[in-house]
């Protein structure tokens, strides 16, 4: 097996001193522009060798803004397996029929040539703290620092009658394939058919996403399909996110087409049959899609990193270095956080762990007190679409994030706010993926 | 051109001091990472695709008082508010000051590709 190591050390040649004048001078070049000095522009990163894992949203803004805020400082090594970066966000929209896979796909190439990012396609397969090293399907890498942004994996276990993925039933939760699968057994369904999707107890990945999907169906199927009903059976007590305002839509729009049953945690599934018992009835679908209870992804778990329930991973809020591999850093979907797993969340945690982490390397303390945004766009129809937004401040007591004044979802939803939907897709995906 | 009151509350904020006078631990950083969260909607270093206004090299006191007014009411706004509301008067400055020295650029264009069908 051929071992690639990008780790360099080159940094301990530096004295300290030296280090930290440096340091204040070029990191966080944003604010002004000072002239690099010779070892700066050297080849090897003088402030440390960073790893990757997973170029999602969170562990690519988290890449991008190491090596923009270190001014090249510090080396970072992606580990990717898929060729293509496809965005989750929007991709109900699939379903509805307003956009198509190849309006949500991306190459990986430009955010690699713009900011001198080292990307191995592959997958890391185990990680050894110890020795600071992860361990690829062909190799291993040595790292300084590690950030883990996996996103989710999905526990079928607890699903009785469908303990495993089944081929016909999918999940969709992670755009690509599915998606396309799940929208062609859309089409293929007979007008007058029930859509039956299953929502998991919450925390899992994007709150409003399931009931958005529940809204871009029937829109489907006011168009297309008009006798067909689409039939939500919500493992929580009520909508998760953005209540008011699906009921509006589920009351409304598509009274005649959406059933929205809380309380209705799956008891067992035939997946041969398309049935789903609850504890209060059976439910026969012609068309299924369960979305399936969820955990850290599986990289986190293989490194029992997933402290908290057997299914996040806890972090400290300034670093985002997880509490129990101070070197291994974790973002996006698979911390443990009172946050909603959105993926602007995980742009702005990857933003205070990025510079954290320049923070750690150049021998200076993090930011004590990071702030961010939050904004999640739902659409109900091909058009309209409705927000929540929130800034989120750190509390020191509570050593956590907590959601600051104001605060709070639209009124309605809107053309306009469909409007500022799409610009927020576009804005979102050009600060990821340029 | 800066508003005079933003250089003084910038130049409290270097000495680690609030404008109140007790000392508010907000450094450059700190306004850095914030200000990358408004790049979401806003666009990367506050250049936006279209569709949202762009932050880079908006004049300083602009900036503020548009904040300012979402945060008061006094400014109509359809998502704003909730932001603006959620940041302090020391915040909404830094960020102004901020903005107002990134240059103005023309994003690149997303790095479209088609569908090549991964699971
Ligand atoms: C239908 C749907 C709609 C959504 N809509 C919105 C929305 O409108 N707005 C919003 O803000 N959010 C939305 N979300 C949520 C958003 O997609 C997620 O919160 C976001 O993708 C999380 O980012 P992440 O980087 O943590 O995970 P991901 O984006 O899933 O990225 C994880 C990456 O890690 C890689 N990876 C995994 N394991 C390994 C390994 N062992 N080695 C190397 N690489 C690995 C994967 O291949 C993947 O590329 C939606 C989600 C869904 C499912």
């Amino acid at each position: 097996m051929k071992t690639r190591d990008f780790a360099v050390h080159a940094s301990q040649a530096l004295s300290s001193t030296h280090r930290r004048q440096f340091c204040r001078q070029v990191v966080y070049g944003g604010l002004a522009f000072y002239g690099l000095p010779a070892f700066a522009r050297a080849n090897k990163p003088p402030l440390g060798q960073v790893v990757v894992v997973g170029a999602g949203f969170a562990g690519l803004t988290a890449a991008k803004y190491i090596r923009q805020w270190s001014r090249g400082n510090v080396g970072v090594t992606v580990i990717e397996p898929n060729m293509q970066f496809i965005s989750c966000p929007q991709s109900n929209l699939v379903l509805g029929g307003s956009k198509t896979m190849d309006a949500l796909s991306f190459s990986y190439q430009l955010a690699q040539t713009q900011h001198g990012l080292k990307w191995v396609h592959d997958q890391v397969v185990a990680i050894s703290p110890t020795r600071k090293q992860v361990q690829l399907a062909r190799g291993t890498l040595h790292y300084d620092k590690l950030i883990l942004a996996p996103g989710v994996d999905f526990n079928y276990r607890p699903l009785v009658g469908m303990t495993q993925p089944v081929a016909h039933i999918t999940h969709a939760w992670k755009a690509g394939a599915q998606t396309l699968q799940l929208r062609q057994q859309l089409t293929a369904m007979a007008d007058g058919g029930v859509f039956v999707i299953t929502i998991p107890k919450a925390p899992y990945r994007c709150p409003p996403g399931p009931y958005e999907r529940a809204c871009q169906v029937a829109h489907y199927f006011k168009q297309h399909k008009p006798r067909s009903k689409v039939i939500v059976l919500d493992a929580n007590p009520d909508i998760v996110s953005k209540k008011g305002l699906f009921m509006q839509s589920f009351r409304g729009l598509y009274a005649d087409i959406i059933d929205y049953r809380p309380n209705s945690e799956i008891v067992e599934i035939d997946p041969n049959t398309h049935t789903v018992k609850t504890d209060f009835e059976t439910v026969h679908a012609d068309l299924l899609n369960v979305i399936p209870p969820q955990l850290a992804g599986k990289i986190a778990q293989q490194a029992q990193l997933n402290n908290v329930d057997q299914r996040w991973c806890e972090v400290d809020f300034l670093t985002y270095a997880s509490t129990i591999a101070p070197d291994i850093h974790i973002i996006g979907d698979s911390i443990s956080a009172g946050l909603p797993k959105s993926a602007h969340m995980a742009t702005s945690q990857a933003k205070i762990c990025a510079a954290a982490m320049v923070d750690l390397l150049a021998g200076q303390a993090p930011n004590p007190l990071p702030v961010f945004a939050n904004t999640c766009y739902s659409f109900v129809d091909d058009q309209q679409a409705m927000h929540v937004a929130n800034v989120y401040r750190f509390d020191a007591t509570k050593k956590t994030m907590i959601g600051a004044e104001g605060g709070g979802v639209s009124t309605q939803a809107s053309l306009l706010e469909g409007q500022y939907a799409q610009a927020w897709a576009n804005n979102i995906w050009a600060d990821t993926l340029t | 051109m800066q508003h005079p009151l933003n250089c003084i509350i910038v130049s409290l904020l270097a000495m680690g001091l609030s404008p109140l006078g007790f000392t508010e631990p907000v450094q450059a950083n700190s306004v850095t990472s914030l200000a990358a969260s408004c790049y979401a909607c806003h666009g990367p270093d506050g250049n936006s695709m279209g569709g949202t206004a762009s932050l880079a090299g908006l004049n300083a006191s602009y900036f503020a008082e548009r904040m300012q007014g979402f945060k008061d009411g006094s400014m109509p706004a359809t998502v704003m508010h909730q932001h603006a509301k959620g940041l302090t008067q020391t915040e909404i400055l830094a960020l102004a000051d901020y903005f107002a020295t990134l240059p103005r650029k023309t994003p690149k264009p997303l790095p479209y590709q088609s569908f090549k069908g991964q699971p």
